[in-house]
């Protein structure tokens, strides 16, 4: 389970677990975390947390709420950010997500149904004659969803974000900035930077080959037209071919060059 | 009933991604219908590949046969009650099936089917597997998921910047198979000749980027097995940590479902 570790000036008060869908942040005593502190508001903020997600919203708070020193409205917590309320800091520290395998599990489709419908889906076979009681119908808790990643042990990294919650990687930017420089025809001398992942090269509707740049290297693979682009004087077949330092690409009669930049 | 093998050109590409061992998604594509279909079922050992299987058998042969029945005399509504029904058949075979045999207790796929018909698209999902649409160089998506993340994304709980970072990414609100019964998001759209529409499972949307998957079609449109291909790769390269399956289809031209009274004479002497 996530928890917040409220300290002032370096030095921890408590530790809040946030074991409550919604947990109130403020001066009065009705909240879950009070601060008593003049540039605390009543109300000052509040976490939502649903299944393993926790959402800091600003209550319309009069000094505002920061997290990792920007002032936010709502703000969908990351692991080890830093929530600032007047003087005193709430680091937020997410449940490791369990590394490795349980990786695995995590990422797989579920389905999460509310109580209402799987109670109707109950009593639908009973025209059968005698069911026995299947054991998975009933959901114990008003979200039949599988357990969330087990709280396994913590993964080792301490600042490392948990791997399921990065967006799409970029892996392919690993790789050395190539180009292309042209060696024939009227824009002799002309360069071109592989920039994209995919950069395409030649006439559309006569012949073009697209350039892709991926975790193992660049590649150049045939797109359309009749003619298969030339690589070192030889011509290539529709599979991806990888490019190599200082090869020669012929296409649609233009000769040009691939390179590695750095 | 009218065949679309000259009008609409499919490609599909399916692959189990780098960390699981089987693929639970399941597709299906036939140019002559103008029929796609795809799945992405979940549930425990194989029942995911089951249940993503009967979805794509079925609702594929049924459809064509409901469709050459019909004989092209169907308006945009008829057939869009059609995918409803039939998806809403498939969720009966599955959910008998799950509630029959212990080994596929809970199991369920989510589906996207794609309908090509007079001159319009019939889009029937249920889940987060999705439809895109590719035109005049822009790629949108069509569907919405049916997913706790688009819930909150609706709610304004959180802005679709911060859906990238969220936990929550693989809950379906909605699938086929697991209540006695579902209902199918089915929306018409017009089509035009030039279009490419992408169906795909979570597996491609996950780990590629809505602006790299536009820029994959924009570079390749001129060879779709290939950008289908590409689209599958990076995915991979990417992690690849779900199945991960794609479904193109290029609208060549128009095809309304009754030609004009000179070709109706025409296909009479042919």
């Amino acid at each position: 389970m996530a928890k917040l570790i409220l300290s002032l000036e370096g030095s921890m008060i408590r530790e809040v677990a946030l074991d409550k869908e919604r947990i109130m942040i403020g001066r009065k005593p009705s909240n879950e975390i009070q601060i008593e502190n003049l540039a605390v508001s009543g109300e000052h903020a509040c976490i939502v947390t649903i299944l393993n997600d926790s959402f800091l919203e600003d209550m319309g708070s009069t000094n505002g709420t920061l997290v990792n020193g920007n002032p936010i409205k709502k703000h969908i917590l990351q692991n080890n950010d830093v929530i600032e309320i007047g003087k005193y800091k709430l680091k937020y520290v997410a449940e490791a997500p369990a590394a490795g395998h349980g990786n695995e599990d995590f990422e797989k489709t579920m389905i999460l149904r509310a109580p209402s419908k799987a109670a109707a889906a109950a009593p639908k076979p009973a025209n059968e004659p005698a069911p026995p009681p299947k054991p998975s119908t009933p959901p114990p808790t008003p979200w039949s969803v599988p357990p969330p990643a087990k709280p396994a042990e913590p993964a080792p990294a301490p600042a490392a974000p948990a791997p399921a919650a990065v967006a799409p990687a970029k892996p392919a930017d690993a790789q050395p900035l190539a180009a292309v420089q042209i060696l024939s025809g009227p824009s002799a001398g002309k360069e071109l930077d592989l920039v994209k992942n995919l950069t395409t090269l030649g006439k559309p509707g006569l012949q073009v080959a697209v350039i892709t740049r991926r975790p193992q290297g660049y590649f150049i693979t045939h797109v359309e037209g009749a003619k298969f682009p030339i690589i070192n004087g030889k011509m290539i077949d529709a599979q991806a071919q990888p490019l190599q330092d200082h090869d020669v690409i012929e296409l649609a009669g233009v000769k040009m060059e691939f390179f590695v930049k750095q | 009933m009218n065949d679309l093998s000259n009008v609409i050109e499919i490609t599909t590409a399916t692959h189990p991604g780098m960390v699981r061992s089987h693929n639970e998604d399941s597709i299906s594509a036939d140019a002559a219908t103008g029929l796609a279909v795809l799945a992405d079922g979940m549930g425990g050992y194989n029942a995911g590949e089951v249940a993503s299987g009967i979805a794509v058998a079925m609702i594929s042969a049924e459809l064509k046969k409901a469709l050459a029945a019909a004989n092209g005399e169907l308006d945009a509504a008829a057939v869009e009650r059609l995918v409803g029904e039939h998806a809403v058949r498939a969720n009966n075979a599955i959910f008998q099936a799950a509630q029959n045999q212990a080994q596929y207790a809970g199991m369920g796929t989510t589906l996207v089917v794609a309908l090509w018909h007079d001159n319009s698209l019939v889009v029937g999902h249920i889940g987060d597997s999705r439809l895109y649409r590719f035109r005049d160089n822009k790629l949108e998506q069509v569907t919405r998921d049916h997913s706790l993340l688009q819930e909150q994304i609706d709610s304004g709980l959180i802005t679709k910047a911060q859906a990238r970072h969220s936990q929550n990414k693989n809950l379906v609100t909605r699938a086929v198979g697991i209540d006695p019964e579902v209902e199918t998001e089915v929306h018409s759209y017009p089509v035009q000749a030039g279009d490419i529409y992408l169906l795909c499972s979570d597996g491609l949307n996950d780990m590629v980027t809505d602006e790299d998957m536009e820029l994959t079609l924009a570079s390749l449109q001129a060879n779709l097995p290939l950008a289908a291909a590409q689209l599958v790769q990076q995915a991979n390269d990417n992690g690849g940590r779900d199945n991960v399956s794609v479904i193109l289809a290029r609208v060549l031209k128009s095809f309304p479902a009754r030609s004009g009274l000179v070709d109706r004479l025409k296909s009479w002497f042919r």
